[in-house]
Order: C-alpha cells, then structure tokens, then sequence
C-alpha cells in the first residue's frame, strides 16, 4: 500500500504558538505551507461533524495578519484589490477581496477590515506570505502607507452552531455585549482580542486574533468550555462542503476571478483603476473562456484534484475534491470550458463516471443546499 | 496501537496475509496503515476471479485526505471480497485484522507467503519507520 500523504518535515517548518498544546492533545502534525501544523486529533471525520453540530476550533494562526496605516489606505486598497473598499464604512466591516496581478490573475485571495480611515486591517493566507508582502509593500510605498506585519498575533477560528454562544461566555460583560451585537462579516476589539464574525467553514463563528502571550490561555479555556479542537484536514472538508475557494487549488496567478467562480468579489465600479481591471475588462469583452462548477458524485467513490473531467464544451479538471462527511458522497470544484456541460463525467483509475453539476455552497448551516441531494 | 495477531504476515507496504486452514489466503491492510489514513470512505475491490499478482496493486482504499493501492502480498486468483466494505468502508479503521479483511486469495504459488515478514520484523519496521 501507498500511502499518498504529504507528512512533512516537521524539523524545517515554522510553529505556531500552539505547538505544543497540539502535541498535548495528540494531534497528527503536517507541513501545511511551510509550518508545522494539526491535520486531525484522532478523527478528521468527527471534527468535521463537531463543527457543523456543536462548536470546534481551529489554529489559523500561520495565516497572514497586516495592518495597514496612512492617510490613504483607502485610495491604496481602491488600487490594490478587486473588490471595492467603498463598501467599507462602517468601523469592523469586511470584505473579502481577490488581489490581482496586471493580467488579472489572482495573487491571493484576502480579507479586509475597515477600522477608521488611516487603519485597515488584511488577512492573507500563509503559504503566499513570501510573495504577498513585497507585492503589497510595492504598491503601499506609492500611497505613503505603513504596513506592519503582525506575528505577535495568534488566531484562533472557533465555528459552529454553537461557537459563539461558547466564546462570548469567556467574554467580560462589555465585550460580550459587544460581541453579541456583532453582525456577519463584522469584527469588533474586545478584551485585548480582534473579534470578527467571519469564517472558513459555512458555519456561523468567530476568528479571533489574540496576543500570542495571552494565546495558550485562551485556547485552554475554550476547551474548558467544551469547544473541540479540529485540525486543518476537517477544515478543508468544511471549507469545500461551503464551497468556499482555497488558494493555490482553485485559484492561483494564472486564473482570473471570472474563471475561478468568484466574479461575485470583482467589483467594476465607475472610476477605480485597480490592478488587474485592464485585464479583466478585455476578458469580459471577449468571453470568459473557462468556468468553475460545483460537482457531485451519487455513486461511490472519491473525487480528488487533477481528476480529469469531460463536458459537452470540453475536457477539464478537478480543483478540489473531497468525501463531503456532510452529504456521504463526493463532492468538488472543477474548472471546464466555458459553455454547455451536457453529461458531465469524471475519470476515476481509467473508469468513467457521471456526475451531477449543482450550484454551490453544497453545505450552509449545516445543511444540503437546494439541488444538492437527489 | 494494537496487536498484531501472530498468525499474519505481512508486505513492507503494510498489507496482511493470513493462511486459512482450506489453503486459501485473506488478504487486508495493517492497524498501522489504517491509522495513518484515518477515516476510510471507500473501498474499491477487485473482482471475484480477479487474477492478483504479489506487489501488484489489487484493491484501493479511500480516506478523506488520501486513495492508496492496495497490494496483494501473494499472487493467485480472487475468490471472495468483502463487499460489507461497499457500505462500511470503516470497518477497516474500527477492525483492520478482523471484519476489515478485503479479499480472499486462491493462491498459485504457497511458497511466497515465505518471503513476507513476520509479525514481529513488522513491528520492528514500524519502529524504524518512526526514528
């Protein structure tokens, strides 16, 4: 038997704060992007249904906290990012973003906090922090905007029906209270914490940024408060189920946000030259040659990245693919030619099978979307 | 982990074999195996009549995160598969030396379960496997 997972080295990565409290709770450690970090504490299986039935944690400390300062942050996120920032105004507001390159090809995908008018907050992802930062301190150097990483931050995202029921009982009165109040896709500081109402899982939850030298005791009165942790195997199950795209899979430097299902994000208000604009205008003039489509299978089996798809308009691939714990059956993102799919079909080990295209998110708050399920 | 029942042997790649008293050979994947998969969410199994060669690859097991082959560690002809594992694949994870067998073989050639490993010089590979 091969076994085809990547067990990194462990010796090279970079560790969060919560290392050793992973080890403490016997979690299976990986190479995730350079760092050393939990796949699952026993069950990947269990975590995800802990998630999506009652309330789990997750370390996402490795991903990439950047606080931006000036007086033009705002003309500077206007340039650098595809959606429009001008949907920011209110103190706390997210936004997620796609950040492009001149030929309209996705950098990374990030999220943005509106704090006041010299102070917005980003979040990328880890394993594009190398690129990433000098992108984004190019064009900030234009703006005279300061841009300060913040390794002195753990993160933790706790999701789930009952996630923030659990972390606002951790909270003094005033923070809770603040808290409580949070809209989605809103964050608010409390307690010393970042704490925004955002997440990667299709559940409703928070991520909270904590000083790492108040992390670990954070993390152990969550546990004390019943949330499980889970590791980052159960959060890619839980992010595909929300069909919520992951970088490097879905989407890279040579994808537009056209092709890679997120047009939702690209704004193309009157006026604002981002990055990238030029290109995808061309791209929508022209046609968008390829899409991205939700998949799934009713007959057993696994679809995984790099499977190769047919459809009437052609031969495409799977992004990512996964058993969705969920649904019981697999499910995936693939991006095929633009057009008519008629009888859409994947080679599994040189056999075909028929698949199902369906509108994504397959799972939200826990359950099968419309169309899903047959 | 638990114990590896003395009356199997084992490949390198971490399948079982174990002679049943009609001569014929059940074939599966060790604890240990199973474990570094996690949650099993499909089976792929050869066919009754299947010709299985040792090494080959014979069968496939799916978890979340990975599909790996499986490899017979004897060759002959398939005479039963575990088609319980269609529906339960994690039968596998909760039992992989009992009710997660995969497929029994009508060996051509006995002489060969004599180049598989002991239970014991496998639990001694493990233990390299981890220093």
């Amino acid at each position: 038997m091969r076994v085809f997972v990547t067990v990194g080295m462990s010796f090279m990565s970079k560790q969060t704060i919560y290392n050793a409290s992973h080890r403490a709770l016997n979690a299976k450690m990986v190479d995730f992007g350079g760092w050393d970090m939990p796949i699952h504490y026993g069950s990947q299986m269990d975590e995800h249904h802990q998630v999506r039935k009652d309330a789990g944690m997750f370390d996402v400390s490795h991903m990439t906290v950047v606080d931006l300062h000036g007086e033009q942050v705002r003309p500077f996120l206007r340039k650098l990012v595809a959606n429009s920032v001008d949907k920011l105004t209110k103190s706390g507001k997210a936004l997620y973003s796609c950040m492009l390159n001149e030929n309209g090809g996705v950098i990374d995908d990030l999220i943005v906090y509106y704090m006041n008018e010299s102070y917005f907050r980003v979040v990328v992802n880890a394993a594009t922090r190398d690129k990433d930062m000098p992108w984004i301190e190019k064009h900030a150097a234009d703006f005279g905007v300061k841009v300060t990483e913040r390794r002195d931050l753990a993160m933790v995202a706790v999701q789930g029906p009952n996630a923030r029921e659990k972390v606002i009982g951790l909270l003094s009165p005033d923070a809770a209270k603040a808290c409580g109040k949070l809209g989605k896709f809103v964050a608010c500081e409390a307690d010393g914490m970042f704490i925004a109402r955002t997440g990667y899982t299709g559940e409703d939850g928070f991520e909270i940024m904590v000083p790492e030298t108040k992390a670990v005791e954070f993390w152990n009165q969550l546990l004390d408060a019943g949330v499980k942790p889970a590791g980052l195997g159960a959060r890619d199950t839980l992010r595909l189920e929300a069909g919520m795209a992951l970088y490097g899979q879905d989407m890279d430097d040579g994808v537009s946000p056209f092709e890679a299902g997120l047009a939702w994000t690209v704004a193309l208000d009157e006026g604002r030259d981002f990055i990238g604009r030029a290109a995808l205008e061309k791209q929508k003039a022209n046609g968008v040659p390829r899409q991205t489509i939700g998949l799934v299978m009713d007959e057993k089996g696994v679809l995984r990245h790099g499977q190769q798809v047919f459809t009437a308009s052609g031969e495409g691939e799977i992004l990512s693919g996964t058993f969705s714990p969920t649904l019981g059956k697999a499910i995936a993102l693939a991006r095929v030619p633009a057009g008519d799919l008629g009888n859409v079909e994947v080679d599994i080990r040189g056999k075909r099978f028929g698949l199902r295209a369906v509108k994504y998110p397959f799972v939200r708050d826990g359950a099968a979307q419309e169309g899903v399920l047959v | 982990m638990s114990e590896i029942p003395g009356d199997l042997k084992f490949l390198k790649s971490h399948e079982w074999a174990r002679v049943e008293d009609n001569g014929k050979v059940t074939v599966g994947i060790s604890d240990h195996a199973q474990g570094l998969l996690g949650d099993l969410v499909y089976v792929e199994l050869p066919s009754v009549g299947d010709t299985v060669t040792m090494g080959n690859a014979s069968a496939v097991v799916e978890s979340v995160k990975a599909a790996s082959d499986v490899y017979s560690p004897i060759s002959g002809t398939v005479v039963a598969v575990n088609e319980a594992l269609s529906d339960k694949p994690e039968t596998i994870n909760e039992d992989a030396y009992g009710e997660g067998w995969i497929f029994v073989v009508q060996p051509s050639d006995m002489d060969e379960i004599n180049e598989l490993l002991s239970p014991d010089d496998y639990a001694e590979l493990l233990e390299e496997d981890d220093h």
